[in-house]
């Protein structure tokens, strides 16, 4: 199994063929042939009960929030709150107040940087981060410490892509601020062990951030059981629209925060002598929202707790297992990152073709999967390779779209042989 | 969308396995390196001028077949030309990348054209197009050449997560 939670073996199994439906997307053709959607790991595809909310919303819920007292404001602010509150659940977070709605995963991050790094961590501190760290678990990290004149300790990994976790803890110091943690790779799909990750900075009074961007879509996240002071994810990898994400903050840490943008609905007065900020989560949320996209983000998390989260990582944990297999198996055909605990990506790496040839050949056959660098350079370093070609799972995905995928790369190989 | 196959020609793909002019010159009298940071494709570009002639040209670098075939064509081609032949066919070239150049009016890219088919494509156009970049910019003894720059006319970054 591949989850960090234990899979439970009474989940339900998926009913593919339904889910497949709501879907219209998948319904869809390309170069001819059936869409073979396996990029899920950059952006997933929405159901129509999510389309249709948005739908809803814009019309016949939608003004600005937490500003008029008529009847549309009023609507649209309660729907807003209650995405919140959804979403709160989600992740089983103990106040809905700690749920703070972000653009996305990336902004989440630079939130902590500007709001808590800026504020607490100053020259010859150090930020312990790793190198499975996605960019946008790095460069905030790099800014602040050229402002700051701090320091960043890069965690290891091994040849399987397995973060070396006696390193990790060897890293300590009394000069150690901040971590910076990703719950799964990106790249390669390792599912990092951050519960005791979490637990041993905090035993130290480190504060830990945790890059579940790649982890909320395809497994069971709880906040207080984790014990992480932040918790970042994105919305468009959840069936959700672009645009929106979730920083998860202790509410007792936000409070300490500087805000990070200023504007309006941030504050409680204003006057040009002086400005009180509002209360988490306002204080964090400057200007007009996505406020469509925030209750679009709670219809699919709704979706997928009605489908089950463990339901949704036993099936993508067959899949990948699956596709370990099949592609594992193949001549000329390099699996990258062999971790024990794997979620929902397959990196590989196809013996004398560039990824970017297998990416472009593989979508005359209707599949789609990434090829690049995945924002993850020190881990393509690592493996010393310039990029890697990635197939990512959903929970929609089939075995008929894995053997697809195999059948492609043959004949990438034929191509090229 | 045109067939991604038709690009993947025999010609493209004998050039990827078996690139010509593969190396570096000794003693070059121009060079640079070319970059495409958003798929890691890099080249390096050594050359040697006798008077306005190209008398001998090289490269090297790891590549996808698109970039390591137009690198390989674009090395043949210009060998023995003169620098503003070269200079016609850049323009040329990245015109015909781009979609710009009707190929039914005169031009002098010759078997180069089995590359139009990559204006279909638009990630890939830069991997075509980063050779010739590469070459532009030893000509204009500009040590590196980057996909990325900002005065690159193809600028239009693939990023993502």
């Amino acid at each position: 199994m591949n989850a960090t939670q234990p899979v439970r073996k009474s989940a339900a199994a998926l009913d593919l063929a339904r889910i497949r439906a709501e879907f219209p997307i998948l319904g869809l053709r390309v170069a001819g042939k059936p869409l073979v959607y396996l990029d899920n790991a950059a952006s997933s595809q929405m159901p129509q009960p999510v389309i249709d909310r948005l739908v809803r919303y814009q019309t016949t819920e939608h003004a600005n929030i937490h500003r008029a007292v008529h009847y549309l404001s009023e609507t649209a602010t309660r729907e807003y709150e209650e995405a919140r509150r959804r979403l709160q659940r989600f992740i089983n977070a103990g106040e809905d107040r700690e749920v703070i709605f972000t653009s996305g995963t990336t902004e989440s991050i630079n939130l902590v940087m500007h709001g808590y790094g800026r504020k607490f961590i100053g020259a010859g501190d150090e930020i312990i981060l790793t190198t499975l760290e996605h960019h946008s678990n790095i460069v905030p990290w790099q800014m602040l410490c050229e402002e700051k004149g701090a320091k960043i300790r890069v965690v290891p990994i091994n040849d399987a892509g397995e973060l070396l976790v006696d390193e990790y803890e060897k890293l300590f110091n009394e000069r150690t601020r901040f971590v910076g943690l990703t719950h799964v790779s990106n790249a390669l799909g390792t599912v990092n062990p951050i519960k005791s990750m979490i637990a041993f900075a905090r035993a130290r009074g480190v504060p830990v951030l945790i890059d579940g961007a790649q982890a909320a879509p395809h497994m069971r996240v709880d906040v207080q059981d984790l014990d992480c002071d932040f918790y970042a994810f994105s919305g468009h990898k959840m069936c959700g629209p672009t645009g929106i994400g979730i920083l998860y903050g202790k509410a007792a840490l936000l409070e300490t925060m500087q805000p990070f943008k200023g504007g309006g609905d941030m504050i409680l007065s204003v006057s040009f002598e002086k400005t009180t900020y509002n209360a988490i989560p306002h204080k964090f949320e400057a200007g007009t929202p996505p406020i469509a996209a925030a209750i679009g983000l709670g219809a699919a998390v709704d979706y997928l707790s009605a489908l089950g989260m463990d339901a949704i990582a036993a099936h993508e944990s067959e899949l990948l297992d699956y596709a370990t297999g099949q592609v594992g198996r193949m001549d000329g055909v390099r699996i990258i990152g062999t971790a024990k605990a794997k979620a929902s990506v397959l990196s590989f790496g196809v013996e004398g073709v560039h990824p970017h040839d297998v990416g472009t050949l593989l979508n005359q056959e209707g599949i789609a999967i990434r090829t690049g660098h995945h924002c993850a350079q020190p881990v393509m370093q690592r493996f010393k390779v310039p990029a890697t070609s990635r197939a990512s799972f959903a929970f929609y995905n089939n075995v008929g779209e894995i053997d697809a995928l195999v059948e492609g790369i043959r004949k990438v190989q034929k191509v090229f042989a | 969308m045109a067939d991604p196959k038709s690009l993947y020609q025999e010609v493209i793909l004998d050039h990827n396995k078996k690139p010509r002019n593969f190396g570096t010159l000794a003693q070059p009298s121009h060079k640079a390196e070319g970059h495409n940071p958003l798929c890691g494709d890099h080249i390096s570009l050594t050359l040697h001028l006798e008077g306005d002639r190209i008398d001998n040209i090289a490269f090297q670098g790891e590549a996808c077949a698109i970039c390591k075939a137009s690198a390989s064509m674009m090395t043949s081609t210009v060998k023995g030309k003169t620098r503003e032949d070269a200079e016609t066919l850049i323009q040329e070239f990245r015109d015909m990348a781009t979609g710009k150049l009707d190929l039914q009016t005169p031009h002098h890219l010759g078997r180069l054209t089995v590359f139009g088919g990559v204006h279909d494509l638009p990630t890939r156009v830069k991997c075509a197009i980063l050779p010739w970049h590469t070459l532009h910019a030893a000509f204009h003894s500009v040590a590196s050449a980057s996909t990325e720059a900002d005065d690159d006319p193809m600028h239009a970054p693939i990023g993502g997560a």
